[in-house]
């Protein structure tokens, strides 16, 4: 038992090191790289690792390492900014709902059902293909498709958090109702929130490089994990492994981080939930 | 002395699934100032519904039905939301039972204080900051600075409940509701914080309604008393004719159910227990437990009048009596 807890934090330390990682390249970006990514090179066309292109060089002799590199800007830029939307669009209509009840829960709710009634990933793939696929567009289908989560969150714990002795006594000093939600009770559902976040960050990242990859995400030639993953499938069977292999690899590594960061988080703050899955 | 709350005739209704609640029903009292109005009664009794309406703070299902809350001069039942707000920060303020869930867990005690002087007075962070350690240090917190850091899990129960009420004065209000403030403190503590009450109500001038369903904190602290059952007042007067000389046959069985030492009086529970609230029967609602109850009893509502100057009950018996020994 003891081991296992130790090797899970163990875990989940390494995974906070990797999402660090990743982010301090991604702001470095420009100084990190070793070659501009969008540099073709006629001399080096779809080169295997080596000790000059490390993860090799693609049909237009580019850099591979460069590009998941600059990829990975784009995608946690447009995870973390969806997320950040999402998240303040969410606790905004979830404090509502939950705080004043009545007819604006009716409607927020009805609403987010409404979303909810929507696989979350034909959502996104409808919003980008009716609004063209600019960065700006990716962003908001991910916000959208993610405002329920934190809807419904926000209302639960303000349905709880305004129950509470604190909260009748924030009323009983004349607090307006708006102040008493943002002061005295929207702290109070940090917690729960930041797990969420979290682990919405994971699937953000997802859903941007699922989008790139069917085309209807990041445009080339902006590099981009999911859609260099989709360029690349197609010399897996010529031999040119790297080209696939490396920016789904960055996916999956920076998705995983994000998750077990998450599920930690959520073991620390929430005893309760420890050992459920 | 003057008469700084009037409420007639308040009446406080819940609109439950079960049917209608009536949770308060036509109570009627005055608090004076300066003084301490103790509200006795058993749990469910209504009192701190009470309490809550006077700060029109009733929320849905619950709704005032009726009646009037003249507080230094004007109805706060007719009061505009915006202006109910000023009352509630500024004139009357509010002690809860439980002071560690009263207050916020994730702020630090000194700025749950420090916002009011912000809010209400429009006073600087660093000027908020410099009042509450003065609050702190009247209602004798030692190393306020510190303390004013902390949050409310650090703190004692007991000093939660003097950061409570270093709160609820800190606007200086006219009249203090405190629901059963000392309820889960230690005695020697309780007492303090009594005596604490007591003496910053004296200091003020701010009246004090407390509510409890202690006879031995009534008998301490309060100059009248009023005795709750089952959403009415049925007997209110001073402490000292409450005590000796009851007259209702409820606060005779509450006086008879202190546990005594001193003399050999035999201890007697309340038979019954608080009638039901849902949709009451017509008539006293202390009828069912009532050793003395009439037919009448059962009819009309006993109204509550003047037995002796500054004695008011609301008995059929004690009228019948009163009648038969004036001949």
């Amino acid at each position: 038992m003891r081991w296992r807890r130790l090797t899970r934090n163990r875990l989940s330390f390494g995974a906070l090191c990797v999402i660090l990682a990743v982010t301090l390249t991604s702001l470095l970006a420009p100084w990190v790289a070793p070659y501009d990514p969008d540099n073709p090179d006629a001399e080096a066309t779809l080169v295997s690792v080596s000790m000059r292109h490390p993860l090799g060089t693609d049909v237009y002799g580019r850099d591979q390492l460069s590009r998941v590199i600059h990829a990975g800007r784009v995608d946690l830029l447009v995870a973390l900014s969806a997320t950040a939307i999402a998240l303040t669009l969410g606790s905004a209509l979830g404090a509502g709902a939950g705080y004043r009840g009545g007819w604006v829960d009716q409607l927020v709710m009805r609403g987010v059902d409404a979303v909810m009634a929507f696989p979350a990933f034909i959502l996104a793939m409808a919003i980008t293909a009716a609004l063209g696929n600019s960065i700006a567009n990716v962003v908001a289908a991910i916000a959208i498709t993610h405002v329920p989560i934190y809807t419904r969150l926000i209302r639960g714990e303000m349905l709880r958090v305004r129950e509470t002795e604190y909260a009748e006594a924030a009323r009983t000093v004349g607090n307006r109702p708006h102040q008493i939600v943002l002061y005295h009770l929207l702290p109070n559902c940090v917690p729960p929130l930041v797990v969420q976040a979290t682990l919405a960050m994971g699937f953000a990242i997802l859903t941007v490089a699922a989008l790139s990859f069917i085309g209807l995400g990041i445009q080339p030639p902006q590099s981009e994990w999911g859609q260099m993953t989709a360029e690349g499938a197609g010399y897996v069977v010529s031999g040119e492994w790297w080209l696939v292999l490396f920016p789904g690899f960055a996916i999956m590594l920076t998705v995983l981080a994000f998750n077990l960061v998450g599920d930690t988080l959520r073991d620390l703050l929430d005893p309760r939930m420890r050992g459920v899955r | 002395m003057t008469d700084l709350l009037e409420v007639r005739d308040l009446t406080v209704h819940f609109d439950t699934e079960d049917g209608l609640v009536e949770a308060v029903d036509g109570v009627t009292f005055n608090v004076r100032s300066g003084e301490i109005l103790g509200v006795v009664g058993e749990s469910g009794s209504g009192k701190s519904v009470t309490a809550l309406a006077l700060l029109r703070l009733i929320r849905p299902p619950g709704r005032i039905v009726q009646g009037a809350v003249r507080f230094e001069g004007t109805d706060l039942v007719g009061l505009s939301e915006d202006e109910m707000r000023a009352v509630r920060g500024t004139r009357i303020a509010m002690v809860f039972q439980s002071p560690r869930t009263a207050l916020n867990p994730v702020l630090p005690v000194g700025r749950q204080i420090s916002r009011l002087f912000e809010l209400h007075q429009g006073a600087s962070r660093a000027e908020g900051r410099a009042r509450t350690i003065g609050m702190l240090k009247l209602v004798g917190i030692s190393e306020p600075e510190r303390r004013a850091r902390q949050y409310a899990h650090q703190l004692s129960g007991g000093m939660c409940q003097r950061v409570m009420i270093a709160m609820a004065l800190a606007t200086s209000p006219r009249l203090l509701l405190a629901d059963e403030p000392t309820t889960g403190l230690d005695v020697s503590i309780a007492a303090q914080i009594l005596e604490l009450l007591r003496e910053l109500g004296r200091r003020t001038g701010a009246s004090i309604l407390l509510i409890t369903h202690d006879l031995g904190v009534v008998a301490e602290v309060c100059d009248r008393v009023a005795v709750m059952h089952a959403g009415q007042i049925v007997e209110v007067g001073t402490v000292r004719t409450i005590f000796a000389r009851p007259l209702h046959p409820y606060t005779q069985a509450l006086v008879r159910s202190i546990p005594r030492i001193d003399r050999d009086v035999t201890m007697e529970p309340i038979p019954g227990t608080v009638p039901s609230l849902l949709a009451p029967p017509p008539g006293c609602r202390y009828a069912d437990r009532c050793p003395r109850v009439l037919d009448v009893c059962r009819r009309d509502r006993p109204a509550l009048r003047a037995a002796t100057p500054n004695h008011d009950v609301a008995c059929h018996a004690v009228e019948v009596e009163d009648a038969t020994a004036r001949g």
